[in-house]
Parts: structure tokens; sequence; C-alpha cells
């Protein structure tokens, strides 16, 4: 399996660390809400078919990637910076992403 | 001795020599010969024995797909089993043997199996050997006691103890286009994507490129086709942007266009030639892939078509157009289908005695009958094989009447004396890489096959692997895949011309003839079409039960030659067509694959070693290494007749006397730095970080989302936006990660930026009563008294000339001081430290120490955080801050987590004052005979110098009300059971003074 | 139904093998049944098989996507053990055991339970006291369980390098001495044997598309071969937990799909007698009656329902397999499949009525289905008869996450991927 860091470009599945369902969102840091907690830590979207997820590319740039990517095939159909504009990787990272963004 | 060497034709060299032996016995071939080629021409019949009835077994093919005849290859201890004959190329000093048979392959005991007849019938291990209920054989006893025997008589090849002293390597490789398959397919393939300048590499599981081509009788662009194909080749070598991998089998077809290949580099060869491994493991990332890999032939399923003698008709041909050999000298062949025709030819032309030709078909064509009288062989048409005969070689076979229509047989049998029998059963197409790479093969009645399927990765398909079986299909296939995967315009040009040898590629819809005698579908597992229909009248009908209840297609082959067969046999027995019972997907590997190449140059090497500035230091003074994780670390500094025990108590006792110096280099160590690296701490640790002042250290808890504790450590205030943080080595990787995601992920607006710095920083902790004295001996540039260094107070000095960095801090509960320097000056500031604690009696310490001294302590690692542990439960709350969220601290408060059952850290003494042992359990009465109730476990132990007793940490049942109580060690494994008083984690100094001081 | 036997063998050859009936029915579904059973795997039967068995209920349908056995009970590397560390895992795993050492008998088919032994290797003296706490763990509560010396260990298996240059030598091991294998196949054929025999319904190529509900309760399920309805419906689809649930309306689980690969050799003479495991990263291994090496590790690490992995764990696999035994460097792999884990947040299963009025699941078995079958069937059987846990799988909840009582035996945290 190849993901297509938009830093760094394709590389093996075997230079990146999954971290999961990219679906879940953390309630704020002081949300009494126990409920959104337990769905936050425990409960995942286990979709076959696209899955939105989160990689990071831990044996490159360690930029975590935000991927769809589908569980029946592997087939993955897009990949992003997980943080929005992901400053401070300089305009070679947003033109390798908007390259892969014009692919995809 | 019937099979013989021609004169001439084929791709050996008969002015080489190869002298080799097999089961001890010495032959001599030529150079292309391969094992089965070379013996054969030696008049070997007998090659191997199944694997069920160990019944006497020839050669089925020439190929890669061979089920009967596997050897093990020695070289010198090193075994390499299961090895068909058909894929070991001869050379000098080759070594060989025969397998599954005792004492010799013409006499084996086992193939006393053969008289058990029905009674081994499919499935027959399901219905018996269960034994009594009820006995000294009862439960699971007398099914092991049949086992033993059973696994004895099973197996194949032996393997080897010996390490394999052979190199593997791996390459991985990028291309535009491979083509798997260098038959015409192929090779056309191959030269039209490099015409187009595209990389390309070629594979080929043979040593000659060329696949039909090489054994074919046919002519393309006037020369015989392996001339033409010898020139294709020689064009593509000569070109840059082409790879060309001969003895190389693309086994798996992966995600995204990754293929996994085997070249065998130097199995071929006495030794590999310099710099040359044994094997080498290709993973090839292609943006296409051209699959031309061919098609199996298929065999006939009749009674005695395992005999010795009997092979595929295109085996023949190979064996005869490659290798100038003849399998046979009278040689009959049975077919439902044109091409074995070819083989007659080929045969004839070789100089054997072609004697009749058998084919179902009642019908043939003009053009068949032609070659028939070209071979000069008589043709029964209409007709099958019944029976054959001979012992361990073929002597003759019986054909009778055969109505296609009905299966039925007519008439007599009538005899023929032949010493050979090839068979033909149509042809399936190659297409296990398609199969794997995702989609369901898809049935063609015209074939009689299972054609690819759609693509679902990158791949195009041209030859026999599509169906087109002709030659002048293969060309056009190839060219146009070759234009495709490259992504070339479809220019027109001229495509060779083919003069073939004529034929249908479709043949007669029949895979068994059903007669009296074993007729086997499976040959290495000795499956028999009986097996089948006894898999259909239990209803194991679909075509995955069928395969896991016969064992059909499961041997070394996978099927390759009896997968067809079994399915046709199956769909007969249900009255179903053959889609319906279904085809298995294919799975890597397409043909077995080396684990050496796999493991490539990790074998011998699994995992790097993380060696810490003051390695070798510690090695030149009598350091025993003890490996965590990773890493090396002294365990003790041993002197000359010391027990383990020993020297850790001779080192924790002086550095409590005096001083101590320990290696913490492996420690992580994290950079968090950035306006907000303040903020962002305190939400990673449990208690407050904003507050540190700069050039003070803090000791921090960090928990993981769900509230258990992940890791402690310190962490340094460097600067106002300058952290550096320590973690438990163990850890320091998982802690980065957790930091990073956060960071990423969470909290992208924190501007913090963290970097590991575990390798930038060397680290030797120094504690006991004259550790300072030491540091003031030595440290120029800052003074080291309470008031410039207090406790958890940073500064900086310099160090025999080195710049180091010194917190005040401790694990041993001694006054300590942690020294920091750039790793490249480690090993320096080290030896200055060691020389300078020398008039102080410093020692230098391991891991055993440290882990007595921080038992002494009280203080907690890996052991007691162990992912199922919360503050609370290690007595940490006293770090949990209430005036700020921080991670896990919304989860740390259910139900489950401040259980009053929870295990919780206390301290054991041992009141017989005998050793205890990690992993031992704590229980409130001691039954030896029956052990239980346990109440909790050591998670650490040692012999405490400070206090001469025996300690333990321990995580106990409600440990914290169980303090002042008495409870019992269970340790049934290691038969040590005592009574214990639990009291404190912190046995020693539990006000702090020393360190404090 | 015939009985099998050596004497039926001998009797039945004598005739060619023309008597033999099917090992179970091929009914067309019912109407109705008091219980369907979603998922014709090991688990599923040995469900339908208790329910018949030990507490009469036999008015059950088995309804399976595919072939019977088809997901992991047919897909696995054999190994059956209950060397836990945590009570709530060793406690039902030993309960597992037991059913396992009388099964052949209890089914009267062979399902080749061989208690050839399962030892770990431990790697660093901190690595043995931890398999010493599991060890004790384990004999505490009645277990079998014993430390191994590094010589009793090279004894043993005499390919296993343990020689102080390895790169992580073999200091000693945790011996459990009735672990094993067994012929994964034949266990769920002799379930659906034993189950079809007791009168359950037994419906192959029958794809759940959908739930009935009658009001807030779950009352039948619509498949591909029309409406069965039923009072009770219970899931047994671990690999495919996610995607039933959703038909079920139910988005979200603590669990996460993952591929396992698995690998076999080529068949060999006896090399190694028991299953071993290696310390320092994950690898089992045990040979098979037939001689092949069955091996595997760690799952390839990312949501997948595909039945097919990557290359790196294929490598890594290898590896160490080498690292313990480099006499298999020219031994080849001949196979290697991937079955779907359902991977739970804490590495252990759910057995448990609901989470909807009229549904009972049993998921979440990570690596470890295949030796909880007997078990896992028996408990799940008890819980859909008695409409409440027993003490076994009383643990096993699916609010034990959120109410902070998880079964974590890796320490590992919501983590499937490390499990």
């Amino acid at each position: 399996m190849l993901i297509t860091c938009p830093y760094c470009g394709p590389r093996d599945v075997i230079e990146f660390t999954y971290q999961g369902d990219g679906n879940r969102e953390r309630p704020d840091s002081a949300s009494q809400n126990f409920e959104a907690w337990n769905a936050y830590v425990y409960d995942r979207l286990n979709p076959a078919g696209d899955h939105n997820e989160i990689w990071q590319h831990s044996g490159g740039c360690r930029a975590h990637l935000r991927v769809v990517r589908n569980t029946l095939t592997h087939e993955i159909s897009s990949v992003a910076f997980v943080r929005g504009d992901h400053q401070g990787r300089g305009d070679h990272g947003s033109a390798a992403r908007r390259k892969a963004e014009d692919k995809a | 001795m019937s099979p013989r060497r021609a004169d001439t034709g084929g791709r050996i060299d008969r002015l080489k020599t190869i002298r080799f032996t097999f089961d001890g016995t010495a032959y001599t071939g030529h150079a292309g010969d391969t094992l089965a080629s070379a013996l054969l021409a030696k008049g070997v019949t007998l090659y191997g024995r199944s694997f069920k009835y160990h019944r006497p077994r020839g050669l089925l093919t020439a190929g890669v797909e061979e089920p009967n005849a596997l050897v093990t290859v020695l070289k010198g201890e090193v075994r390499e089993p299961n090895i068909p004959a058909t894929m070991v190329e001869i050379h000098d000093g080759l070594v060989a043997i025969s397998q599954n048979r005792f004492p010799s392959l013409a006499w084996d005991i086992n193939a006393v199996n053969q008289l058990g007849g029905n009674i081994l019938s499919a499935g027959f291990y399901y219905k018996t050997f269960m034994g009594p209920v009820f006995g000294p054989l009862k439960g699971t006893r007398f099914w092991m006691f049949c086992e033993h025997f059973i696994r004895r008589a099973a197996g194949l090849g032996s393997a080897g103890t010996a390490k394999d002293p052979a190199r593997y390597e791996r390459m991985n490789a990028f291309c535009d286009v491979l083509v798997v398959g260098s038959g015409p397919a192929g090779l056309m393939a191959a030269r039209t994507a490099a015409d187009q300048g595209a990389r390309v590499m070629l594979a080929d599981l043979e040593p000659l490129f060329g696949g039909s081509a090489n054994w074919s009788e046919e002519s393309i662009d006037g020369a015989p086709a392996a001339d033409w194909a010898r020139r294709a080749v020689a064009q593509l070598a000569g070109r840059d942007n082409v790879r060309l991998l001969p003895r190389t089998t693309v086994w798996g077809y992966y995600d995204n266009n990754t293929l996994a290949a085997l070249e065998r580099v130097s199995d071929h060869k006495d030794q590999p030639g310099k710099g040359e491994p044994r094997h080498r493991y290709w993973a090839i990332r292609a943006k296409s892939v051209v699959l031309a890999t061919g098609a199996f032939e298929r065999p006939l399923v009749f009674p005695g078509n395992d005999r010795p003698g009997v092979m595929l008709a295109h085996a023949a041909e190979r064996y005869a157009n490659e290798f100038g050999v003849l399998p046979g000298e009278r040689i009959a062949l049975f077919t439902n289908n044109d091409s074995a025709y070819r083989a007659a030819v080929a045969l004839k032309k070789a100089g054997a005695a072609v004697v009749a030709i058998a084919d179902v078909r009642p019908e043939l064509s003009p053009e068949i009958r032609k070659l028939a009288a070209e071979a000069e062989a008589e043709i029964f048409a209409g007709h099958a094989v019944v029976a054959t005969e001979g012992g361990k070689a073929l002597s003759g076979l019986k054909l009778q009447r055969f109505d296609m229509a009905n299966g039925a047989l007519i008439g007599d049998a009538r005899s023929i004396h032949a010493d050979c029998l090839l068979m033909s059963g149509g042809w399936s197409p190659t297409i296990h890489l398609a199969s794997q790479a995702g989609a369901k093969a898809e049935w063609n009645a015209a074939r009689q096959a299972f054609l690819p399927p759609k693509p679902t990765q990158s791949w195009i398909g041209a030859g026999a692997f599509t169906g087109s079986f002709s030659t002048a299909e293969a060309i056009a296939e190839g060219r146009a895949a070759g234009l495709a995967a490259a992504g070339g315009p479809s220019a027109p040009s001229v495509l060779p011309v083919v003069e073939a040898v004529p034929g249908d590629p479709d043949p007669a819809p029949v895979f068994e003839i059903r007669a009296k005698g074993k007729s086997f579908v499976d040959f290495q597992h000795d499956v028999t079409a009986e097996d089948v229909r006894l898999a259909h009248r239990e209803g194991f009908v679909s075509v995955e039960h069928l395969k896991r209840y016969t064992t059909l297609g499961m041997a070394t082959d996978q099927g390759k030659s009896s997968n067809v067969p079994g399915l046709a046999i199956m769909a007969e027995a249900l009255g179903k067509p053959i889609p319906e019972v279904g085809t298995t997907r294919f799975r890597p590997p397409f043909a077995p694959v080396s684990i050496g190449s796999l493991a490539a140059e990790r074998f011998g090497d699994l995992k790097p070693e993380r060696l810490t500035p003051m390695h070798d230091w510690h090695l030149a003074n009598s350091a025993t290494m003890y490996s965590a994780g990773l890493w090396y670390r002294p365990m003790i500094y041993g002197h000359a007749g010391e027990t383990v025990e020993q020297a850790y108590v001779r080192e924790a006792k002086a550095t409590r006397e005096s001083a101590g110096i320990v290696d913490v280099s492996t420690l992580g160590k994290i950079a968090v730095q950035g306006p907000d690296a303040a903020a962002f701490l305190d939400r990673v640790y449990t208690n407050m970080f904003s507050t540190l002042a700069v050039g003070k250290a803090r000791y921090g808890l960090m928990l993981r989302e769900d509230g258990l504790a992940f890791d402690d450590g310190t962490t340094w205030r460097l600067g106002e936006q300058d952290f550096l943080m320590t973690t438990t080595t163990a850890n320091a990787g998982k802690v980065m990660q957790h930091l990073e995601y956060f960071l990423d992920v969470i909290w992208p607006e924190l501007k913090v930026h963290v970097t590991s710095v575990t390798d930038e920083w060397a680290g030797a902790a120094i504690g006991g009563p004259k550790a300072r004295q030491i540091l003031a001996a030595c440290v120029t540039g800052t003074s080291v008294d309470n008031a410039t260094l207090p406790f958890m107070g940073i500064v900086r000095g310099e160090l025999s000339g080195v710049p180091v960095m010194i917190c005040r801090l401790s694990f041993s509960g001694e006054m300590a001081f942690e020294v920091y320097s750039g790793a490249g000056h480690g090993a320096h500031v080290w030896e200055a430290l060691v020389e300078a604690g020398k008039p102080f009696g410093l020692v230098t310490y391991g891991l055993e120490a440290l882990g007595t001294m921080r038992i002494e302590k009280g203080h907690v690692t890996g052991a007691e955080i162990d992912g199922r542990t919360t503050a609370r439960d290690l007595h940490l709350d006293w770090m949990l801050s209430k005036k700020k969220p921080f991670i896990g601290s919304a989860m740390m408060d259910r139900e489950g987590l401040i259980a009053s059952d929870r295990l919780e850290l206390v301290g054991l003494i041992a009141l017989d004052n005998l050793p205890f042992n990690g992993g031992a359990h704590i229980v409130e009465e001691v039954d030896e005979a029956n052990p239980h109730g346990s109440i909790g476990h050591i998670t650490a132990c040692c012999y405490s110098p400070a206090l001469g007793r025996h300690i333990a940490l321990a995580l106990v049942k409600g440990g914290k009300a169980r303090q002042g109580t008495r409870a019992h060690v269970s340790d049934p494994l290691r038969n040590r059971f005592g009574p214990v008083e639990i009291v404190s984690n912190h046995f020693f100094d539990p006000d702090g003074s020393r360190m404090h001081g | 139904m015939a009985e099998y036997s050596a004497f039926s063998l001998l009797a039945n050859a004598l005739k060619g093998n023309k008597d033999w009936k099917p090992a179970w029915r091929k009914p067309d579904p019912k109407a109705s049944y008091d219980v369907i059973i979603i998922g014709g795997g090991g688990h599923g039967l040995a469900t339908a098989y208790y329910l018949a068995k030990e507490h009469g209920i036999t008015n059950v349908a088995v309804v399976e996507k595919g072939w019977l056995g088809s997901g992991n009970v047919g897909r696995n590397t054999t190994a059956v053990r209950s060397n836990y560390l945590l009570p709530a895992n060793t406690r039902f795993y030993e309960h597992s055991m037991k059913l396992w050492e009388n099964l052949s008998h209890e089914l009267n088919y062979n399902v080749m339970f061989s208690q050839r032994g399962c030892l770990n290797l431990a790697h660093t003296p901190a690595q043995f006291d931890d398999y010493a706490r599991r060890g004790n763990a384990m004999r505490h509560l009645g277990v079998d369980a014993e430390l191994m010396t590094k010589a009793e260990i090279k004894r043993l298996i005499p390919a296993l390098d343990v020689s102080d240059s390895a790169r992580f030598p073999v200091v000693g091991g945790l011996m459990q001495r009735r672990a094993g294998t067994a012929r994964h196949d034949a266990v769920a054929w002799g379930y659906a044997r034993g189950a079809d025999r007791r009168g359950v319904d037994i419906i192959e190529n029958c794809e759940v598309t959908g739930f009935l509900r009658d009001g807030d309760r779950i009352s039948g399920v619509t498949t591909s071969r029309g409406d069965i309805r039923a009072r009770k419906v219970a899931m047994a689809v671990a690999g495919s937990t996610g995607r039933v649930m959703q038909l079920a309306g139910i988005e979200t689980m603590p669990i996460e799909s993952h591929v396992l690969q698995a690998f076999v050799t080529e068949s060999l003479k006896p090399f190694i007698d028991t299953v071993v495991t290696f310390g320092m990263g994950h690898f089992y291994m045990s040979q098979s009656d037939k001689g092949g090496l069955i091996y595997g590790g760690d799952i390839d690490g990312y949501n997948s329902y595909a039945q097919r992995g990557n290359l790196p764990v294929v490598d890594e696999v290898m590896s160490e397999m080498l690292a313990l035994f480099p006499g298999l460097a020219r031994v080849r792999m001949l196979r290697s499949w991937g079955g779907v884990c359902d991977m739970s947040m804490d590495g252990s299963p759910i057995i448990t009525t609901g989470p909807l009025p009229g549904m009972y699941l049993n998921c979440g078995w990570c690596y470890g289905g295949f030796k909880a079958t007997p078990a896992s069937g028996w408990c799940f059987a008890w819980t859909i008869a008695k409409d409440q846990p027993h003490d076994l799988n009383a643990p096993f909840t699916l609010d034990r996450f959120h109410r902070g009582l998880v079964i974590d035996d890796k320490g590992q945290g919501a983590n499937p991927r490390l499990h």
C-alpha cells in the first residue's frame, strides 16, 4: 500500500503509523460530557468502504494526514494534512499538497 | 532404460558435462539441464513418493507446477527441502536426495498405506482416532498417541537446524512497466514498452527467456520461434531502460501495484559469485503491469494416471525440444484437445515412436489428422485410456471406446505397449497474480477455463494468460499491452509473422474417465476422483469445503494442475455448471518463496542495536550488559567471583555510603519549545508546569486519554519557552507520538514544536552523600552548592572542558545530580566524573543497583505503570491538579477506575528473610497444593542493603488499607511460599531528607 | 445419522464409501425460529450446538452469508491455550480449554485437539518475571503453567536458537502443557454436524440484509433468502460486526476491523512439537499434522475488510521467524492468507445481551477467537437462553469501556492496533 504524503510524495505504508478513525471529535478539554468523552475514546466508525482516518508519516516528515481509504479495496482516494494549512512547512509543502489535490 | 538423450536439439550445451548426485548415485548432465531433464536423460523414472499413499511417482511436468518430483538439495549441513526437480538447475557438486520414503525411494515401507485403500478416504481422520471416553486414554490422549505416528508419516522433506550461511538481499525497485512472463506475449510487451521509452522490468521464473517459444514447433518471422525469442531478448538486453530478471518468480501482487518477486541469483552455481546473494527479494512498484504468465496444462483424470511415465504432453515437448531428452521410446498420447498433437510431432522429430493418440473426441479436424500423420501415429478418435500398467515405470495402457456425450465406455479394452503416456486435459490460464490483485476469475465455457477478471489494479493481460492460446494472438496482445502499459499511442506497425502449428484452442469438456481403479486429481496429496465424490456425498460441495475436506489443491503445487479437474468432477456430481461450484481466490505466493529471502538483510540481524555513548567504557570495565528494548545497558559491573546479587548489593551500598554513578543516556528526551510550550505541558501532564521557574525541573505524570497512567519523568525548564522533557526509556517513542498527535491533530493552534533529542544528549546520574563533593571537584563555571543548585535546580557549567548541564534530582533517594552533555562528549564526561570520584570511593552501578535503590524508595517504573494502573493506584494522586483539565482528567474518575478493590501499590517485607521472585503472587492464606485466592503480585523485588531485608513492591487489591497487615507470597511456579508484611512502598528515607540534604 | 468410528469407516470402506450421508442438512429457511444466529462460523455454530444441547432450544437457525466456516474459523493459526494474565480472560479461556479436552468425544468428530503445549519465550529477566506473574495468575486459578529454563527449552525445541549471541537471547519461557492446536475446519464441521443432529437448521449462502423490528424490539432478519422471524436474534459475526451492526442502525462500536495475515510453509517432517511464541516481537508458530509450519505475527494495523494484507507484515514475520529458527531460511512459505479480526478497545471480547431489545451480541475476539470457540458458544448460548450472562462472560459486557471496567491483558488502552 502506498500513501501519497502531501509533503514527501508517495511512500510505502511501512513509513506510516495508523492513528485510527478520523471522524472522532475530542470534546473540549474542560467538558464534563462523559458520553462525548466515551464516544471519543472508545467508539469507532468502522465502515466497509471509504474510511476517514488519520495516519502519521512517522518514518518521514511526521505530519499527521487525513486519509480517505476504502477498507474493502485499500484504495486511497484522498490524502491531506490534518492541520488545515500546516504552518511552518513552507511553500514546498503546500505546492506538493495542491499537486496531490489536483490529482485526486 | 527407455528415456534417453537425443543427439541434437535444446538449450543444453552437450560439450559441458556437469557432475551431480541424486540419492547418493553419481550422474552426469549438461549445462542447461534441470535436475529433472538430466535424470530423465539417464533413464530415471522414479522421482518421489506421494504424500498419503506413498505411491511411486515420476515427472508430471517440466516446470514450476511439478507436484511429484520433489527433492531436498543439500549444501553441507544446510537443507533445502521440497524443491521440484524441474526447477533445480544442475551444477557441479549438486547433491540432491529424494523425500518421504524409507528406507529408499524404490522400497518404501509406507507404501503399505495403499492397502488402506477405501478406509483412508477423504476426511477419514475426522471420523476416527477419538479413542475411549473413559480410562487412561480418555480426553485427547488416544488421539495424541495416534497423532504421534501420523506426524512421522506425514511431511515431505526435512528442514535443517543449522543456520544457513547464505546471504539474502532485498531490492526496492520502481518502473513504468513490469512484464511478468517472457513468452512471445511478454517479450513483445517488453519490447514495445521499451520502444516507447518506458522503464521496463521483465521477469521470468525460468533461467531462459522465451517461454513457449523455447519449445515451440512454430516459426516467427521465418526463424524458429526460439531463435526469434533469442533475438528479442538480445535487443532488450542492450537497452538502458530495460532490466531483465531471469530466474525471477513474481509471486505476490499487493496493494497499489506493489509486486513481490524472488530472484534465485546463485542457486544454479556451485558457489555464489563475488558479492552475490543466494536469493534476492524484489519489491517492485510498477506504474503498470503486463501479465503474460501463460497457462498451465491440465492432466486428465483416469485410472492409473499417476504411474511413473505418465506425463503432461507439453512437458514431454519441453523435454524433447528444450533439453533434447526423450521421455520414452514408445510414446502414446491421450487428449481432449488439439495442443497434444504438437507434442506428438515434436517427439517424433526428436526420434521417438508415437504409437497411438487416443482422443476423447469422435470428430477430428483434417489439420489435426495431418499432424498425427506427420507423427506417424495411429489415431484412436472417440477413445479413452482406462488403465495403465507397470510398476515403477510404465509398460503399457488400455484403451476403450468412449462416448463423450455420456461418459460411457463401450466395448472391450485394448492393450497398447508403451513406455510413456502423454496426457492433455486442456489449459488453465495462469491467473494467480490477477486473482491476488483483488478480483474474481470468470469461467469461459469455450476454453473450459477460468479467465482473468477485469483489472482492479493497474494491469493488462496478454497471451495465453487471457485465454488467447495461439502465438499470433500472444504477439498481437503483447504488443497492445506494451503500448497501453507504457501509455504510448497505438501507432500501426508490422507485427511479426507467425507460421503456426494449427490447432483449435477449445478442448472437449471431458475431465475424467470413470473406470475401475484410482484416478488421481491432486497427485501430491493423493486426492482421487472418488474422494471428490465422497466430499459431495457428505455435503462438502462448495469449492472451499471441497479443498479443505479432501486437501485438494493444498499441496506444494497449490493445485496448479488439479484445481479445475477437481471442480469439474464436483460440478458433475452436483449437476451444476463449473462456475457455480466456484473458484478459489488465489493468495500469495504464486509459488513457494524462501523465508530467507523475505527476511533478507534482517536474517541474522533482526533489530538495530542502540548503544549509549559510554557503551565501550562499560564493556571495558567489566559491565554485564542487559538488553532493554533495543538498548543495551549495564546490569552490574561485576568483580571477579561475585554473583549478580553480591555485585548489586555492593554497588547500591557504596552509593548510599559514598557515591555511585549510572549511565542514564537511554532516557527519552524531548525538546518542547515554543511560546505555548508551558501551556501545552499543563495539558499533557497531570500537574502544573507553567508555574515552574526557569532553571528548575519538576517530576511529571502523564495519563492516557482513558485516564490511566501513561508515563512519568522530569521536565526541565531551560528557558521561558524551552523545556527538556525526559521520559522512561521504554516509552520514549510512544510519548513523542502522543505529543505530536495532540499538537498536530487536536491543538494545532498551539505554537509548540517537539523534537526528539534522546540521541543528542548523554546523561550520567551521580548520587550519594559524596556526590556534591565529586562534582565540586570537577565542574567549573558554576558552583554546585545548595544555594546555586538546590533540589530540582539546573545549572550549566563545564566539565573537563566540555559544556554540561546539571540538574539536581534523584531516583536513588540520595543527593543526586544528572549531568548531561552532548552525546559526542558523553564518554569523555563520564570518564572525567569517574576519575574525579576515585578519591571519594565513587562506584559505577548498573540497572540492578538502580532498581534496588528505587525499590527502597518506592518509585514506580514500567512494572507498575503497566497500562492498567491509575495515578491513585500508585499513590500519585497528589499530582492530579484540580486547577486545570489535562489529558485523561475527564476519564480518570469512572467507576471502574476508582473501585475499592483495585490493585494498589504497596511494599512487602519477607518475614522469613528469604528472597522474593518477580512475578510471585500475594495471597491471604497459603495453599501450596492448590494455590488460589490471589490478591496481587510482586512487580519488583531485591535484597535491600539499606534495610538488610528482602523487600518487594507489589500491586495488591485494596493495598493501601492492608498496610501493616500480613499476607503471604505464593509462587507455585518456583515453589516459594512465605509470610510477608505489607508496608508502605516508601521503605527508605520516606521524608526524603537524604536527597534534600 | 450414523456415528463416526473406526468401525463405521471400515464398514463404509467395504461398501466403496457409497453410503456416507451429508454431515449436515441443507434446509431452506423456515418463516420463523425461536433463535436466529447470524454467522455460521465457529462461534455461531457452537452457540447453536450448546443452545440445543444444554438448553434444549432446538428451533434455531444459523444463517451464513457464504459457506459454513468461511470466516476466521477457517483462517487462523489453530492455537488453543488459556495462558492469559487477567482473571476474567483466564477463567473464560480455561473453561474453553476444558471443553476442548473432550470436544472430539462430545461431537463424535475428531477435531484433532492435540495438547502439545504452548511456550512463550522470554528474552530478558524482566520479561521472565512478567511471564512468571502470568503463570502464577494461571496457577492461582487452577490452570497449569510452568516456567522453563533455557536448557529445558533447548531440549524441547532443538531447532531453536538459544545462543547468547542471538539479538534477543532466550532466557527462559512460560509453558502451558495443556495448550495445543486443533484442526480448525473440523471444529466448524463438527459443531455444524452436532447442531444439525439436534435439529438446528444451518442455512448457508444466506446473507442478512437487514433487521426486522417489532417496535423497539428486533424480531428477525431480512436475508437474501427471504425474511426470517425470531424471538431472539444473536450475532456471532466477528470480523463483520461493524457492518452487521450498521444494518441494525448502530453506527459506532468499540471495535475496529483489522486484517491479520497468517502463513504456512511447505510440508516438513516433524520440526517442532509445541506452539512457540517470540517475546521480543509478535510471532507464533506451530506445526500441523500435515507437516506445514503454521505461523503469524501482528495485524497489519489499519482498518480492513479485505482479507488481504501487505508486505511489511510479511517481512517482519519472516524476520522474526528466522531470528528464532535460523535453519528455516531455505524452507519456503507456501501460502498466506488474511482474516478480518474484530479488534476491541481492550483486547478482550464481548458476549452480552443487547444492545437492542431482542438482540444478543458476540464479538470483539481480536486474535483470540479460535481457541475461544467452545466457551464462546457455551456462554453465548447461556446468555441467549437465560437472558443474562453466565459468570464466565459477565465481565465481557459492551458497556465496560464506558464504565472503566476494561479487561486489558496487554495494557495498551483504547488502541486496537496494539492489542
